[in-house]
């Protein structure tokens, strides 16, 4: 079988200090995004169990696939959990959910729970689009803003990349630094001018890592002017697949001179995480405790 | 909450923003856009908010810079029929 570079490695976690038959609130967000999805169950508001794995061709059935994860193992079961809230781009294709609610809200929401309240402006790199955020102490929105209309800068171009260089996804932002100076970055961000341009410069000779280098920088400078539209507030947190890439991370931060804040979990759980936060609000707003 | 619509591309910044902390939801904006981009209805971004909000329609978020056409500068319009129609001054633009 061919391998398949810009397959990235899927991920599930559950605390071992929580059970969740202590809990009086149990919640959970799922977010089912173009790329990847994400579901994330809290106890009494505290961080439970996570996944986070591929989308398949098929929300409904995806969103259930990520909830069986996040429960896997742990005797939890659909019937026990309280509330679920639904979001991201299949949102209103998570049958199990009582709500859905933009990517957008949920996004500040998990970030505020991820980073702190000191968190102003999130930029979330995702799989088919890029959203700058900010938001206030509590990760309540007060501006947005949203690129859903070409794949630059987000994780279907890096994996498109990823195969066009035969480059594993997790090594590519190491590699995009294995140049000796950084190149000019490639003239389009446009995922498939940019890939052809890709191929011509390795038809030129050009190193796998320059290449990289060259489309890394590329990305970074098309988000961050995005950012320029809403201004970047500290403190600032990037969240979504492309968070882990190094490359274009640090790339933004240069461009920005403004460092992000480092991740406790996986940086493509803030929106589920954000979902699983509002349906706790929810069921204490139901249960007439808000 | 200012909520950018629109997006911007190599030939510009294509954005409608609406204040949702001014707009009370009167509809104005909806009767008064000739290509109707203007909806109200619940706020998708703020799951608490009770009142409806403006937003722009999902249909006209990705090609504001043809739907607006009408009203650019160039066809001669002083102001935007959206923004005078707006008494809380809720809706601004980028271009
Ligand atoms: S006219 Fe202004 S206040 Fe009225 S609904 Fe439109 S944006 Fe809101
Ligand atoms: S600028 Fe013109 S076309 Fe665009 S929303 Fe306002 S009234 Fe409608």
């Amino acid at each position: 079988m061919e391998k398949e570079y810009w397959r990235w490695p899927e991920s599930k976690w559950t605390s071992s200090d929580i059970d969740w038959k202590d809990g009086d609130i149990i919640s959970a967000g799922v977010d089912v995004g173009s790329v990847s999805s994400q579901a994330v169950v809290l106890i009494d508001g505290k961080l439970y169990s996570y996944s986070n794995f591929r989308t398949g061709s098929d929300s409904p059935e995806s969103a259930q696939k990520v909830m069986d994860k996040a429960m896997e193992e742990t005797g939890l079961s659909q019937d026990k959990i309280h509330y679920t809230v639904g979001t991201g781009y299949g949102r209103v294709n998570v049958p199990f959910a009582k709500r859905a609610i933009t990517e957008i809200a949920c996004h500040a929401r998990g970030a505020n729970f991820m980073y702190g309240p000191t968190v102003k402006t999130i930029l979330d790199m995702g799989g088919q689009d890029c959203k700058a955020i900010h938001c206030d102490e509590k990760g309540k929105v007060t501006n947005f803003l949203m690129n859903d209309k070409c794949a630059a800068g987000t994780g279907r171009g890096m994996e498109v990349f990823a195969d066009l260089l035969s480059v594993p996804i997790e090594d590519m932002g190491r590699l995009s630094f294995e140049v000796d100076e950084e190149p000019e970055p490639v003239s389009s961000t446009c995922v498939i001018f940019a890939k052809s341009e890709a191929v011509g410069l390795l038809r030129k000779g050009w190193a796998k890592e320059k290449v990289l280098a060259a489309y890394s920088s590329a990305m970074a400078h098309r988000v961050v002017e995005l950012l320029e539209r809403i201004k970047v507030e500290k403190d600032f947190a990037i969240t979504g697949g492309i968070a882990k890439n190094e490359g274009v991370v640090k790339r933004i931060e240069a461009e920005l001179k403004i460092k992000a804040l480092e991740a406790k979990h996986d940086t493509q759980i803030a929106g589920a995480l954000g979902g699983a936060l509002f349906a706790k609000a929810l069921i204490e707003k139901e249960r007439g405790l808000r | 909450m200012l909520a950018h619509y629109g997006y911007k591309d190599g030939s510009g910044e294509y954005f409608i923003i609406i204040d949702t902390d001014k707009c009370d939801g009167c509809e104005e904006c909806v009767t008064a856009c000739p290509v109707g981009v203007f909806e109200v209805g619940e706020d998708e971004n703020d799951p608490f908010r009770e009142e409806p909000v403006a937003k722009v329609s999902e249909d006209h978020r990705k090609k504001i810079k043809y739907s607006c056409a009408p009203c650019k500068p160039v066809s001669g319009r002083k102001s935007l029929p959206c923004m005078n129609s707006c008494d809380p001054d809720a809706i601004s633009h980028s271009w």
